[in-house]
This record gives structure tokens, C-alpha cells and sequence, in this order.
């Protein structure tokens, strides 16, 4: 009976699958040294960032794509990417020099980047394909002594924080995607909270793919000074396209002494057809180190887009009583597949991990988890909480759960708690006759079990999460 | 109000109901008693439009609209409540978000604007009382953890705030003590206009000291075989189903 009635999935429109038509400056397709050195050049990079761009695709070259996850990754052609696509107007003054056409496309995905336009007391900084686009509030935050602009400003503006921290926390050999970013990363963030500054607004950045046949591969840093305090937001969407497009994106956090970072994340990347032609292959590299005593680094995510998902927000915990979080609900519907977890790797003195991790998969796809909880000798005290919960809509798709355990101190305190529930014909027939449609239905019980991760996320982030719960997974069930 | 003529239906090709015949009218407690397997669930099931149970044959109109023509949540905004035998857990959905989107929906059916939040707390507040139920109930989980006898109130709550124009009660009396009986019973004996209807389904007589009913009928192998007065509940209670199986297998 039940699968009678998910045959009757219906495609929900992705609702931000429109391109935008504007000149692109694109260069052509391929992947060697003389790529490398034109991205450079096309940026004017100071010449220690072409040798570290160089560094890291020479060990790429010597790299094999990792295979340990639960996914089935097609071959990817590298040779067939382009590297770095810009909209050809670039780098405006003010507002009225950006492209009327790019003003349109993030009007379109509600994204304001007019200062007085904006009610939410958000600042933005909009990137397209390989450049940003503009940053708002740059000014009023910089009164306060906080950085934030596009990652080239940072390089040519501040290029002394730059080197001292990018790469610091995720080496130029860390992963087989991770290298591939440092040598042709394009564009992404750049944050500096000076000590003792609370931030006033929510940062946050859009990443918006619009050129076609290009990879996205832009990196954020976020340094958290002493005593001080950010929220940071990151949202992501892209054209519905007939071939994937690969995105590989590193993202470094730095919280010194007792400074807070609370990073939030609704992945909505292209995830594909319902027949799983097209989307998004999202291989993401984020991480953050709780570098002085008492700091703290949470991670919240929403995973609902990509064809591929394979992302691990993770902290290492040197500094002594440092504590770290991860929240995630991870959709899959269709023939999605996610692979998608955190390490925490405690080093210092009671040091604290809380991981919360929500999978709900429909339709034919694959949601794992997969977490390290790694308590090294020295760290006295540690505690961990892990609870990885699994939904499951229908009977032809998959959940796993990968948890790895390495306790190296007697004194550690780990616990682990799993379940795998699923929506059943009762439920939904049951709220159908209380006179809540099916597709209402699914939209109340998906929220309600991914309530505790929700209210992780700001405000208006946590509403437009919701919704995108229910779009995502339209007709999945019956 | 409700028409059933010549009903037949199926589970996974097994014929439950073999052409029932039933009139509900406005103001009306019919009780449905009979055996176990007779089809008195299935009635309650088709009626509400369960996809597990095929229709083959037969008609149902209610208020003059084609019924079977309606999908489960349309058949309740058109006033049509179960409590149900068995009501199900949804954990992680609150009482009050769970009602809110019933009362809602029902509402958008009726072209009005969504209760705002004060009407609707309101609302709740005073449907709460009806059926004596716990404040804490409404904060929990729909039907989480909730104790049979919970269960059941909250089934009476609930039709409390959809306030259908035809409530089919099935076994509803099934795992409470006296008690809880007795309040679930005053919930639906206050919920009674000349307006609504009920339909009664239950295994024994107990129930019917509480809601007295205008009409009993006995199911049986898929058809109404009997109809009466309240009397013959008291009748099938003392005699047992027996003698009744043997007046239809002895009619020509």
C-alpha cells in the first residue's frame, strides 16, 4: 500500500533554479599550473598567495579522491570545470554601480543588499560564481574595528591576518577537495572580530552559482579575537541545470580566548531531478579550533540541496574549557546522497562536544552520519553528548549512521544515542482526517522532529528553514 | 444527513462489508454493535476514507455530496470526525500546533481567515474543560505517552474543537475503566445538537448506559441484520450475538 502511494511523488519546483542572464568573464575549461597562475592574475594576488596556490596544486596532483564515504560519486572530469567565471562589471564603488541584472538575481532569492533596505539588521556579503558581488554594512562595522569583506579585499587590504590564519586550521593537504580549493579557490568571506567586540548584526554570506560548466570553490575565515562574539550566516542556491557542477569550498573559524562564534548554514544547492540528472556535487571542508581557554564554536546546518553531500563541520578543542556544538538536519529525497557528520577532537582540559544530528531521507536516497569523537590523552575531563536520529519517509531509501569513538583518557565521559523512526500510513491518515493535507501533514512531523535544531537558527533563518523542510520534500510521501 | 446504500468493500481482496444500508438524520445517536470481524471498524474506516479498504460497490452521499468522491481531509472539513480505536503517536508535533493546522485547514475550506492565536487559545482553553483534560496533555506531543484513557479524552477534545456535523465513535469505550468512561461519555453527550449526529460503534452494551442511543443496529457478516430501540442493545447483552447469527442463517 505505501509504496502505491509514493509512486505518486510529484517534483516539487526548485524554486530558485532560474539563471541569470549576464556578460561573464569566464575562462576557458581545464585544470593545470597555467590556470592556477591565471586565477591569480585575474585577482592581482600578491605573490606569496600564487606560491601558496601552487604549492597546494602540486600535492593535489599527487592526490586520489577519497572513497571511505557511503556515496557513489560518478568520475569527475577536472579537466572539463572551468575554474573562475566573474560577471564582467566587477568590484563596484556603491550600489549604483552594480549590475541592475545582479541587483535583480539576489531581489529574486531575498537577499537584500541595499542598506536601508534591509529591516533585519543583517549584513551581506553576495557572491556570484567566482567574485562577490558587494557587502553590505562594510562601513558601520568597520567603526567598531570589524572586518568583513570579500576574501580578495582581505588579501590585498589585511593581507598579515590573512597570512597568519588561512590554511592554520584546514592545511593546504588536508583532503583531496580541500587542496583542489586552496590552489583555484576564487572568492567567499572574510571576518575579523576585534577583541572584546560583540557584533552587533548577523553576518552573512550568499553563494550563488549562475555560470554554466563552472565550479564554485570559495573559502571563508571567520577569527574570533578575545572576548568577542559573531553569528554568521551562510546560504547557497544555484540554476537547475542538466549536469553537475562541483562545488568544494573550505570554510576556517578561529575563536581565541573566551570568544564565541555561532556559524549557521542552510545548504539549498540545486539537488538535481527526481530522476537524480543534475545538481550540485558539494564537497565542503569546514572547521574550527577553540584556540584559547573558554571559547566556544557552534555549527548549525541545514542540509536539503546538492546531488552529493559530503560535509563535516568539525572543532578541534585546544583551548581548556573550550566547548564545541553540531547541530544538523540533513534532507534527502529523490536519488539524493549525503554524507554528512563532525569530528571533535578534544585536546584541552575539561573541554565539552554537544553533537545533535537529524537525518530524514525520502525516495530513493542515501542520509549518513558520520561522526569522530577523538579524546586525546591529555584531555582531562572531556565530555560528549552524541544523539543521531534518522526519519525515514517511504521504504526505498537509506539511513546510516557511521560513529567512531577513540577515548585515549579514563576521565572522558562519552555517550552516544541513536534511533531510526520513520512516518508511517497511520500517521499521515490520521492527521488527513483531522483535516491536515498529506503534504501539511509531513511538513508538521518533519518540523517537530527537527525542532531542536531549529531553534539553533536565527530568526529568519529559522522560518525560511522550515518552509524549505516542507518544498523539499513535497510528495514524497503519500 | 448520511446515506449509505448497498455498501461493499474490500482489504487486500477480502470482502468485509457485502452491502450495508444505513440513514443517519440530523439529531440522531446510532449505535453499531455486532461481533468481532462483522466490519464495524471498516465501516468507520471507509466512511472516513482510509485507502487500506477498496470500495466496490454501493454509494454514500452525505448532506447530497458524493463522499467516496472525497479524499479523507476534504470528508473532515465536511464535518466528518473519527475517533479512532486506536489513536496514533506523532512525536515532535505538539497538541496545540497539530490543532492549529486542523483548525486552520478546516477553516480555509470555509474561505475564512486563520483563528488568530489569542481566539485560538482561547478556544482551546474552553474545549479543555468539556472533556476535563489536563493542561499539560495540550503542551505534550499528539498522543505521545498519553495513557489509553488519555488517548481517548483527547479524542473528544478533538472533536470538541472541530465540532463535526457527524462523529463516528469507534470503540471508544475499548480500555477504559469507569471513570474515564463516564467522562468521555458527558464530553459527547455535551457536544449533542439537534444539528449533529452520531454514530456509535462498541462491542458491548456499557457504553450505551452512558449515550443513549435513538437506534441500535446489528452488524453481521458485512450487513445490518437488526435494527431497534435502545432495548436491544440490553437484549444482545443478556442473549450474546448467537441467536441472532442463527435467525440469518436460518432466513431464506
Amino acid at each position: 500500500m505505501s509504496s502505491n502511494i509514493l509512486d505518486q511523488v510529484t517534483q516539487s519546483d526548485y524554486k530558485y533554479g532560474f539563471t541569470t542572464d549576464i556578460e561573464t568573464d569566464i575562462i576557458p575549461i581545464g585544470l593545470s599550473e597555467e590556470v592556477v597562475r591565471l586565477i591569480s592574475a585575474k585577482k592581482n594576488e600578491p605573490e606569496w598567495m600564487l606560491e601558496f596556490r601552487l604549492k597546494a596544486y602540486r600535492h593535489w596532483l599527487t592526490m586520489k579522491l577519497p572513497t571511505w564515504a557511503h556515496l557513489t560519486i560518478p568520475d569527475i572530469d577536472y579537466q572539463s570545470i572551468a575554474y573562475y567565471a566573474a560577471p564582467r562589471k566587477n568590484a563596484p564603488q556603491s550600489l549604483d554601480e552594480v549590475d541592475p541584472e545582479l541587483l535583480k538575481t539576489f531581489e529574486k532569492l531575498g537577499i537584500p543588499l541595499e542598506e536601508r533596505m534591509s529591516l533585519s539588521g543583517m549584513a551581506v556579503d553576495a557572491v556570484m560564481d567566482s567574485v562577490s558581488v558587494k557587502t553590505t554594512f562594510k562601513d558601520s562595522l568597520a567603526e567598531m574595528g570589524i572586518i568583513f569583506c570579500s576574501f580578495s579585499e582581505a588579501v590585498e587590504h589585511h593581507p598579515d591576518l590573512v597570512q597568519k590564519y588561512m590554511s592554520s586550521v584546514v592545511p593546504y593537504t588536508d583532503n583531496f577537495f580541500a587542496t583542489l580549493n586552496c590552489a583555484v579557490f576564487s572568492d567567499g568571506s572574510f571576518v575579523y572580530i576585534p577583541k572584546g567586540v560583540r557584533c552587533p548584526m548577523e553576518l552573512s554570506t550568499y553563494f550563488r552559482i549562475n555560470a554554466i560548466n563552472t565550479g564554485q570553490f570559495e573559502r571563508t575565515l571567520i577569527i574570533a579575537d578575545e572576548d568577542s562574539y559573531v553569528s554568521y550566516l551562510e546560504g547557497c542556491t544555484a540554476p537547475m541545470r542538466d549536469e553537475n557542477q562541483l562545488h568544494a569550498a573550505i570554510v576556517e573559524i578561529v575563536a581565541m580566548k573566551n570568544a564565541q562564534v555561532k556559524y549557521s548554514t542552510v545548504q539549498n544547492w540545486y539537488p538535481g531531478d527526481k530522476n537524480g540528472k543534475g545538481g550540485i556535487y558539494n564537497f565542503v571542508t569546514k572547521r574550527g579550533i577553540c584556540k584559547g581557554d573558554n571559547s566556544k564554536i557552534s555549527w548549525t546546518q541545514v542540509e536539503t540541496g546538492s546531488a552529493i553531500t559530503w560535509k563535516y563541520p568539525s572543532c578541534i578543542l585546544l583551548g581548556d574549557n573550550s566547548s564545541a556544538e553540531f547541530y544538523s538536519v540533513a534532507v534527502t529525497n529523490h536519488h539524493q546522497q549525503a554524507d554528512t557528520g563532525t569530528k571533535m577532537l578534544h585536546i584541552g582540559k575539561n573541554t565539552s562536544s554537544h553533537i545533535l544530528s537529524k537525518g530524514i531521507s525520502a525516495g530513493q536516497s542515501h542520509n549518513s552520519y558520520r561522526g569522530l569523537v577523538r579524546i586525546n590523552p591529555k584531555a582531562e575531563n572531556a565530555r560528549n553528548f552524541s544523539q543521531c536520529d534518522s526519519l525515514l519517509l517511504g521504504d526505498k531509501c537509506g539511513a546510516h549512521t557511521f560513529p567512531y569513538l577513540e577515548v585515549n583518557n579514563d576521565s572522558a565521559i562519552v555517550e552516544h544515542e541513536a534511533t531510526t523512526s520513520k512516518i508511517n500510513e497511520d500517521q499521515i491518515f490520521y492527521c488527513n482526517q483531522r483535516g491536515i493535507s498529506t503534504e501539511n501533514a509531513v511538513g508538521l512531523i518533519v518540523n517537530g522532529y527537527a525542532k531542536e535544531v531549529l531553534n539553533q537558527l536565527p530568526m529568519e533563518f529559522a522560518v525560511e528553514a522550515q518552509k524549505l523542510l516542507q518544498i523539499t520534500l513535497e510528495g514524497s510521501v503519500g | 444527513m448520511l446515506q449509505i446504500k448497498n455498501l461493499h468493500a474490500n482489504i487486500n481482496g477480502k470482502e468485509i462489508l457485502k452491502g450495508l444500508d444505513l440513514t443517519v438524520r440530523p439529531g440522531e445517536i446510532h449505535a453499531i454493535m455486532g461481533p468481532n470481524g462483522a466490519g464495524k471498524s471498516t465501516l468507520a474506516s471507509v466512511l472516513t476514507g482510509n485507502q487500506a479498504f477498496e470500495v466496490t460497490k454501493g454509494e454514500v452521499t452525505f448532506y447530497g455530496k458524493n463522499l467516496l468522491e472525497l479524499s479523507p481531509e476534504n470528508r473532515s472539513h465536511e464535518g466528518i470526525f473519527l475517533s479512532f480505536q486506536y489513536p496514533v503517536e506523532i512525536p515532535g508535533v505538539s497538541m496545540v500546533n497539530f490543532m492549529r493546522s486542523a483548525l486552520n485547514e478546516h477553516r480555509k475550506y470555509k474561505n475564512l481567515e486563520p483563528l488568530s492565536a489569542t481566539d485560538f487559545l482561547r478556544t482551546m482553553r474552553e474545549k479543555k474543560e468539556l472533556v476535563e483534560m489536563d493542561n499539560k496533555l495540550a503542551n505534550r506531543s499528539v498522543n505521545e505517552g498519553f495513557s489509553g484513557g488519555e488517548k481517548k479524552r483527547n479524542e473528544i477534545f478533538q472533536m470538541a474543537m472541530l465540532d463535526p456535523r457527524l462523529s463516528i465513535l469507534d470503540e471508544t469505550d475499548s480500555g477504559l475503566d469507569i471513570d474515564a468512561l463516564r467522562i468521555v461519555a458527558n464530553g459527547v453527550n455535551k457536544l449533542k445538537r439537534p444539528d449533529n449526529a452520531s454514530i456509535v460503534i462498541t462491542h458491548y452494551q456499557r457504553l450505551l448506559d452512558y449515550i443513549v442511543p435513538d437506534f441500535v443496529h446489528v452488524l453481521y457478516n458485512g450487513r445490518i441484520v437488526k435494527s431497534g430501540g435502545k432495548e436491544l442493545a440490553y437484549e444482545l447483552e443478556e442473549r450474546g450475538y448467537d441467536w441472532i447469527k442463527k435467525e440469518v442463517e436460518e432466513a431464506p
